[in-house]
């Protein structure tokens, strides 16, 4: 729809330089990506995948492009830090790579870790597949506006039968700016054939400005490769964060996400998995927590497309305060992907009358033999277990926040680093009420 | 001064009343069998006393160690050293036994101004407790009653009552649903914990219970009130005539 003036939002990010990187394929494809934001714009609530994310009220603000100071800004240390999380890391603030925070001198033999920024300025090749790509939908608007001016990034490598053994760290942080900011980040990630790779990546934030991120990661799991990714989203409470993950999935590789989404104001996740190897397996699990007036949105799309692939999903969402959590669960078994395997249960608490929590499992199936199974519920602390603890001495509050808290531990029961478990488990309290 | 004093209580559930001017007087030291056909009111006079929502009650008093019971919430009854014993304990997925139990017991040392225990404290004396109550600390690991047998749910309730060592009591068909040997444990249990200080409410719908675990009175609940009250002999009178007929010999 054509609009007589651009909406702020969309008029303040065609206002930003595209990035010159000198390479003719990666500067058409920002060209490209850069016209079809401006043509198509935002989706609106009419969008399916957009439905119950109203993106009115961000429209209507202006974040200035990249962060000039980002070299400078005051990041507090311990935010880096991660229990049972000592190896490699790459550290962005507000977007940009930033080497003195980063921990690059233990790179094991056999992983390539560095910043896009610097991946450019060697052989652009290997990355010109994920950077030339085009964004269709107008449901893609933001893709289409990180494609276009994301210049950095993560890019790692794992070489194929390598098996890193400490986990690699990526660290998103905002920090407070004089302004209100947008940046863009893209990662591009491969595991050869039979490597091995412990991920985790973080957002956090401080202070309570407001500004607008994107991230566009590409995931790519060659034949029997193994990707454990954490994600702990714990961004500032002004922070508008928009992720897109595109997983492959080759033949018997496994992938398993354990993902927490804490923080931020409005938060967008869209999952992309492709199962396209035979034996192909995919284990999502995650919680979301919005309180106070957030709004976090996970939309998982698992696509089975070859022979006894396997998804299993199981997130679960607690909504305080007038918050609201979004999630959809859309598994597609397309034709041929016979003796394919999927599950999804999403399972959500409602902690006061005015938060909201939106559930939509979509189940697809179109191919022989498949074993599906999925289920949603939105429900409220069971009246009988609450008076049970209480009947026992523990007050009200804590009651609650002890049945949440169990209510949500339950998806990262099965996370094998011990240190880290506890880390998000402490972090999960933290955040309930009382 | 008498522990518990319940004074012409009456009760509604949804509208409904179910006590209807029941009264009771429960010193330390004694143990107090309720027996009464279902629907008597059995249950909803442990719900009642324990502070469970949806009960209403309408008139009459509870006066516990000289405090009004019914003026507190339940978390402040319990700390009181007032316990019940669900006749359907309730699973928790997710909240780890051990940890259930210290919450619980250090809310309680809490509210009463105590200091609380640390995990070692605790620890040695939930050993002890399962020692005195011959209970395999194969429970403790587990989520609280989740996939627990019956028997092991009822054998739960009384090792909570032994490690939170409340001065009433109320054990709410704590009988029901076991087998003799399940029956036999749990008596043993409630037993152990008999003291001069303690007081046992027994809520029951049968007599053999009371085989195992002697009450020093036994009383009739029928239609919300107290119709008939006497030593263990009338228990056995009970079980041999039935519930027909009680109450009819006072009135005459």
């Amino acid at each position: 729809m054509s609009q007589l003036a651009p909406l702020p939002l969309v008029a303040s990010l065609l206002d930003a330089p595209l990035p010159d990187s000198g390479i003719t394929w990666l500067d058409a494809a920002r060209r490209e990506n850069r016209e079809a934001f401006a043509a198509g714009g935002l989706p609106d609530t009419r969008v399916e995948a957009w439905k119950y994310t109203a993106l009115r009220a961000l429209a209507q603000r202006s974040f200035a492009s990249g962060d000039a100071n980002a070299q400078t800004r005051a990041v507090d240390p311990s935010i880096l830090a991660l229990p049972g999380v000592d190896g490699p890391r790459l550290v962005f603030v507000n977007g940009v790579f930033r080497a003195d925070l980063s921990a690059l001198d233990s790179v094991p033999a056999g992983l390539t870790l560095q910043p896009l920024s610097q991946a450019l300025q060697g052989d652009p090749e290997p990355l010109r597949f994920a950077l030339s790509r085009h964004y269709r939908e107008t449901g893609d608007a933001f893709a289409r506006i990180n494609a276009a001016s994301a210049d950095d990034g993560v890019v790692l490598r794992v070489d194929a039968n390598v098996k890193v053994v400490t986990p690699v760290q990526l660290l998103f942080v905002g920090a407070a700016a004089e302004v209100d900011l947008a940046w863009h980040a893209r990662n591009v990630i491969e595991l050869g054939e039979g490597a091995e790779l412990t991920l985790v990546e973080q957002h956090v934030g401080s202070g309570e400005q407001v500004h607008l991120a994107t991230l566009v990661s590409d995931i790519e799991l060659r034949e029997g490769a193994r990707l454990h990714h954490i994600v702990l989203q714990n961004a500032a409470i002004g922070a508008n964060l928009i992720r897109r993950s595109g997983l492959r999935l080759h033949a018997l590789a496994q992938a398993t996400l354990h993902v927490l989404e804490l923080g931020g104001a409005l938060v967008r996740h869209d999952l992309q998995a492709e199962l396209i190897g035979d034996g192909a397996q995919l284990d999502t699990r995650g919680v979301f927590m919005p309180h106070g007036r957030q709004h976090i949105d996970t939309q998982l799309a698992i696509r089975h497309q070859a022979l006894n692939t396997t998804s299993s999903s199981n997130w679960r969402g607690v909504a305080n305060d007038r918050a609201r959590g979004v999630f959809r669960g859309a598994i597609v078994v397309a034709p041929g992907a016979d003796g394919s395997d999927a599950s999804l249960s999403n399972k959500n608490l409602l902690l006061s009358p005015s938060a909201e929590i939106d559930t939509k499992p979509e189940l697809e199936i179109h191919a022989d033999e498949v074993k599906a199974a999925h289920g949603a519920t939105v429900g409220q602390l069971d009246e009988r277990s609450l008076f049970y603890l209480r009947s026992r001495g523990i007050p009200q509050a804590e009651a609650r926040a002890l049945l949440t808290a169990a209510f949500c531990r339950a998806v990262l029961d099965d996370l094998p680093n011990e240190a880290l478990r506890e880390h998000l488990s402490a972090m999960l309290v933290a955040q309930l009420p009382g | 001064m008498s522990m518990l004093k319940i004074e012409n209580l009456h009760a509604r559930v949804e509208g409904k009343e179910i006590l209807k001017g029941l009264s009771l007087t429960v010193n330390a030291g004694e143990v107090h069998a309720i027996m009464g056909p279902n629907g008597a009111g059995k249950s909803t006079l442990g719900n009642v006393l324990s502070g469970r929502d949806g009960y209403e009650v309408t008139a009459g008093s509870v006066i516990y160690n000289g405090i009004d019971l019914l003026a507190l919430e339940p978390e402040a009854r319990a700390a009181a050293g007032v316990f019940l014993a669900f006749q359907y304990p309730v699973e928790i997925p997710g909240v780890n036994n051990t940890y259930f139990l210290r919450a619980a017991f250090n809310a309680q040392r809490k509210a009463r101004g105590e200091k609380e225990f640390d995990s070692m404290q605790f620890l040695k004396l939930v050993r002890e407790k399962l020692k005195v109550m011959q209970i395999s600390d194969e429970l403790l690991h587990r989520a609280v009653n989740e996939g627990f047998s019956g028997g092991e749910k009822k054998r739960n309730e009384i090792f909570q009552m032994a490690v939170l060592e409340p001065q009433l009591a109320i054990l709410d068909e704590t009988d029901s649903g076991l087998d003799i040997d399940a029956l036999k444990q749990v008596a043993q249990g409630v037993n152990t914990l008999r003291s001069p200080d303690r007081a046992f409410l027994m809520i029951t719908h049968y007599q053999r219970l009371l085989d195992y675990v002697v009450p020093d009175f036994v009383h009739v609940l029928a239609d919300g009130r107290i119709v008939e009250s006497g030593d263990k002999s009338l228990a056995l009178k009970l079980e041999e005539h039935g519930y027909a007929g009680i109450g009819e010999g006072a009135a005459a």
